[in-house]
This record gives structure tokens, sequence and C-alpha cells, in this order.
């Protein structure tokens, strides 16, 4: 399969008071057409920074984006507006992301205006069926959808222009559980229907793995484990891929009392200071005087890639 | 005699549209040295539920009865309940600024509450906060005594109020979705803390959160919520192996999971009710698969020994259940 997305050496850095930022640190990855890819990561990971990058609704600082071979890293807004429609992103707050003036109709057809569409409203009425809304909720306002039906408007509205890759950051973190299992089922068979690909941000590796065929974990600005997602979950090779996993409580009292937890200390550090070596290795259960000074890079390791000294598998 | 006794709670909010009632004949009992999960989604009723404990509702109508060790709370007045609060339960929030002086010195915050509950001296409180500080995993106590809540991280602000709530030596901690907002290797140290204070000093906690996860790795009984109703009630250990109640089935099978095979949840079908406007009958019965004559117009009771559940499939001919 051909590569849709490429990135390369993807970096963004930001300027605080505190000095200069790296959110994205060199991130490479490679996105196929159809399939859906997971990055996952805590909270200052750069997870959703990389997302809004390589939608460019944010500019990267050093780095190659290439969307269906082309280079769009530095493309100006005229010459991006017409890849605007392949290329789209599903936020997390359904509600903040729809402007609750406007209805539900008119919110879904204005990608579709963007693109010169003149009548798009058998495109919406069609969009708003498949995402499981019916043609009576476009003429409603976003306060009067739930959680659920909102963030299907927000799906409708990111597909309606047949995009052939969508973002989609936290998607269902906002909602409730018996909510969550909905959309992301309806994400799944609009992915079959409509020949999309995804990549599917998120902290909740539960849900991840549920969703994605592979899976890349960020820490501190970089990829630290990416590979097929049987592989990732069965036998993390990143230390703290496995202390990420083993920290997520089981719906399961029993298994619960007799798992084997490693209990990371400290907090993730701020990438405004950034630990030398491994930024993992202040937390690292396994860091040795190596993980101190020298940085690992990705490296095959038993079927994926991981950036560690001292792997957990071999 | 139970520590916490909660018979028959209602908690109803008046507001412009109507009257929401929140927690709709809620009844349980909880024991020292025992933790119950309160579990629910948005709407539920669980947080209700627990503002009434702590009779930290100002809007609120409030009926039935809360007692705590033979003190009834719901009616006494304001003075009595400030007491208690400050000397026999404790609660911790999902955001630690909502209880935590953002201009005051968190030594000092943790040293008043022993001045004013336990007339320490000025000197004594202080040692205090430093110990409780430490007590709870702060590094260089003596040190931090001394900064603002904002110079903490996430999880060190966490437990901050959690030695906050512990100052008080409580029988009772109520901690409503104490992990939410933390990254999950940091909720695995905090849930880990919460369980250890609770073992050392034997407190009584009501954990409420709507991670079922949360529940299965601290608490040993559960208490299912929805609509502002309990719908299941259940030992740990039964609650996941044997779920009775349809809406705690259907709740167990859209959980994405680690273990066990992946694959496409099954998600409950619709939305969670209305409160303005409740469905009658049992208020789960639009989104029920399993719903069955009368389920839209007879409430079903709590029934069912040790592992109550509230669902007409339980009381049915055998040939209905499932």
């Amino acid at each position: 399969m051909t590569a849709l997305l490429e990135l390369d050496g993807l970096t963004r850095t930001f300027r605080t008071r505190r000095g200069t930022v790296r959110a994205v640190d060199g991130v490479d990855l490679t996105v196929r057409a159809g399939e859906t890819l997971g990055l996952v990561g805590e909270s200052g990971c750069g997870k959703s920074t990389t997302g809004r990058m390589l939608v460019r609704l944010l500019d990267a600082t050093s780095g190659r984006i290439a969307f269906g071979g082309r280079d769009i890293t530095r493309l100006p807004p005229r010459r991006m507006r017409p890849l605007r429609g392949q290329l789209q992103i599903i936020f997390q707050d359904p509600f903040s992301s729809l402007n609750p003036r406007r209805t539900i109709g008119s919110i879904i057809a204005e990608p579709l205006r963007v693109q010169g569409v003149r009548d798009p409203g058998p495109r919406v009425r069609e969009m708003l069926e498949r995402v499981g809304l019916g043609a009576e909720h476009a003429d409603r306002y976003p306060h009067e959808f739930s959680g659920g039906q909102a963030q299907r408007a927000g799906i409708a509205r990111a597909l309606v222009t047949r995009p052939r890759l969508v973002v989609a950051d936290e998607p269902v973190s906002a909602l409730d559980v018996s909510i969550q299992a909905q959309i992301v089922n309806l994400l799944a068979e609009l992915q079959r229907d409509l020949d999309l690909a995804y990549v599917f941000i998120a902290h909740d590796l539960a849900v991840v793995r549920n969703v994605c065929a592979r899976v890349a974990v960020m820490y501190l600005g970089r990829i630290v484990e990416i590979g097929d997602r049987d592989t990732v979950y069965g036998a993390p090779a990143h230390p703290y891929t496995k202390a990420l996993l083993s920290a997520v409580p089981l719906p399961d009292p029993v298994a619960e009392r007799e798992r084997e937890r490693i209990v990371l200390r400290g907090d993730p550090p701020s990438p405004a200071e950034p630990p030398a070596g491994c930024a993992f290795h202040p937390r690292c259960f396994k860091a040795q005087d190596r993980c101190r000074v020298e940085r690992p890079v990705l490296a095959e390791v038993a079927g994926r890639q991981a950036a560690c000294h001292f792997p957990e598998v071999h | 005699m139970s520590l916490l006794t909660v018979r028959d709670l209602t908690v109803e909010f008046p507001g412009p549209r109507g009257t929401v009632r929140a927690v709709d004949g809620l009844s349980f009992a909880l024991e020292r040295g025992r933790t119950l999960g309160i579990v629910g989604e948005s709407g539920s009723g669980k947080s209700a539920t627990s503002l009434a404990i702590m009779g930290l509702h100002a809007a609120a109508r409030v009926g039935g009865s809360i007692e705590l060790d033979g003190t009834e709370i719901v009616g006494a007045g304001r003075e009595a309940v400030r007491a208690l609060r400050g000397r026999r339960m404790a609660m911790i929030f999902q955001d630690p600024m909502s209880s935590l002086h953002p201009n005051h010195r968190v030594g000092e915050q943790i040293a008043e509450t022993r001045r004013l509950h336990f007339g320490a001296s000025r000197r004594r409180a202080r040692e205090d906060a430093v110990r409780a500080l430490a007590d709870v995993g702060v590094p260089a106590p003596r040190e931090r005594a001394r900064d603002f809540p904002h110079q903490f991280s996430g999880g060190m602000r966490q437990r901050v109020m959690i030695a906050m709530a512990l100052a008080c030596e409580p029988d009772l901690l109520i901690a409503d979705e104490p992990t939410t907002a933390l990254d999950v290797t940091v909720q695995a140290q905090i849930l880990e803390l919460i369980a250890g204070v609770q073992r050392d000093r034997g407190l009584a906690v009501v954990l409420i959160t709507h991670d079922l996860g949360v529940v299965a790795r601290v608490a040993d009984d559960v208490l299912v919520m929805y609509a502002g109703r309990s719908v299941e009630k259940a030992a740990v250990a039964e609650l996941f192996t044997g779920p009775r109640h349809p809406y705690t089935r259907g709740l167990l099978g859209s959980l994405p999971r680690l273990d066990g095979p992946p694959g496409a949840p099954a998600p409950i079908p619709g939305n969670p009710p209305d409160l303005l406007s409740p469905p009658g009958g049992c208020p789960f019965h639009p989104r029920c698969p399993e719903r069955i004559d009368g389920c839209a117009t007879v409430r079903p009771e709590l029934t069912g020994g040790a592992h109550p559940a509230a669902c007409h499939l339980l009381s049915a001919p055998e040939e209905a259940a499932p």
C-alpha cells in the first residue's frame, strides 16, 4: 500500500517566558490509505500538536508533511484550500467546535461551500443520515443536541467533503461510556463505507486498542514506540509503554488484585525542561547511566520500533 | 451500626424550566474500613448524592435521611453540619483548586484545620501540616509547605488536597472523581495513596466515579446509579462477574477493554434521560434491550438479598429471565 501521509522530522517549538519549548520533536510517521493509526500518550506529549500540524491548522517549525506524495508543509492558504476537503479533523468537545448561532445543517454545509459546491443541501442530508441523525436535525441548533448527537454532527461536518484522511483528536473522551461505543462504532462503519484513513489521537489506551490496527506511543514530543496493535499491546518493548498499560485499571476486580503493577514515580516532565538523554529516564524503572546521557533513537525491536537502550523484549 | 446510613434520599433542584429530581429514593449503608464505589454516567445523581452527604447543597431540596454515626444530617442546622464536615467527614474533588485557597500557602491551610478543630498551637499545627504532607508522599514536605497551590503539579496538588482532607482525621472520606483529570500514570499513584490511607486509618470511603476500572481496582462494594436511582448494589466481584441489571450489563459491554480480544464494543442505544421529563416506569426502559410489559409503566423496586437490582426481569417468570 502506498503512503497517504508521510511525516519526516516534524517539529514544533513554542516561545514562552521560560524559553523555547519543543512540543513536538522530530516525529517520523507514515499513514497508509484506509488505515487507522493510533497516537497515544499523556498530557503534554505532543499528540494533539502533531495532529494539528498534519492538517495544517498549525505550522510546523521544521520537518516535512507529504500528503498523497505532495509536500504540503508550507503551502499557502490559497493553495491549501482545495486540499482541505481531503484532510479533515474531528475535535474532542463537539459543543465548542460547533458555532452555537448556526443551524447544524448550515454548519455541515460550510466545508462544501468552501469547496465551491453551490447546492450543498442533498449532500448535507445524506451525511446526516449516514451519521445516524435525521434530515429533521438540519434546522436545529447545537444546544438542542445531546453530547453524542453533537459529536455525530461534528463527524458529519468532517466527512461531508469525502476526505481521505481524518484526524480524530480525542473524539470520544468527553462522552459518557455508553455513548462512546456508539461513536467508536460509527467511525469504524464510516471508514469501511468511505475508505477513510484515521489518525486517532487519544489518551485512553483501551479505546485505541479497539479502534486502531497500528499504534504510536508518544512521550515528551517524540515517538517512543510504534508498531502493530497486537505487537505493542501484547508485548510492549518500551518501559514507558509497559508502565502506561499497567497503570490502566481493568474492569475486572479479580485480575486487578492479582496483577503486577508498575507505578511510575513523579509526573510527566515539562517540555520546557526536558531531561537529558532519554526523556523518560527520571521515571524509568530500568534507567542506567547510559540513559541519562545518550538519547535513544527509534530502532527495530522484535517486530516494531522502539526508542530504548534496554527494551523489554528482544 | 453502620457509620453512614442513607435512607430514601431525594435531592431536587428547582429551576426555571421545572424541578430536576437528581436523586430519587436512594438508600445504602457503609461500614468503617470499607470502600463503596458509586458508579454512574452524567446525570445519574452520583455527585448530587455526595454533596447531600456533605451538606453542600445550597440550592437543592433534600429529603429522606442521612445518618453519620447516629447523627442526622438532613435538616440539621448549618453549624451542626459544618462541625461534622470539619471533624468527621471530608471530601476530595476532581479539581483540587476548588478546595484549596489559591492565595494561602498549603502548609497554612492544613495547619488551620488543626488549629480550628483540634485546638493545636500554631507551632504544633505547623508541624502537623508538614507531617500530613509527608504522609501523602509530598517530597521535601517542610519546604513544600511554604508553597502556594499553583506551584504544585496536578498529581501533587491532588496529594495536598488529600492531606488537607485527612488533617481533620475524618471517619468518612468522600472522593468525587478524584483521578478523572489526571494522566493514567498519575492516577495509578493517587489510587494507591487513597487505598493506603483507607487501610491504615480504617476510613470509610465513598468513591464516586464513571470509571468501572477504578471501581474494580479499589472498591469493596458497588452501587450503580441511573437517572437518580440505584439500579444495582453488589460486592465488587459479584457485580463484575454476574451483573443483574440490563443497564449494568450494557455498561460493561460498552467498555473498551485492554483484556480480552479487541473488537467493536456493544453500545447502549439512545441517550441518557432528560431529568426534566424522566421516562415513566423504569427510567432505563427506553434504552433497554430486554424490556418487557410493565417496564414503561411500573417502577421496579430494588429487590434481591445481598445483590439487589431494580428490574422487572428479576421478578418475572423464569422464561423471561436472561
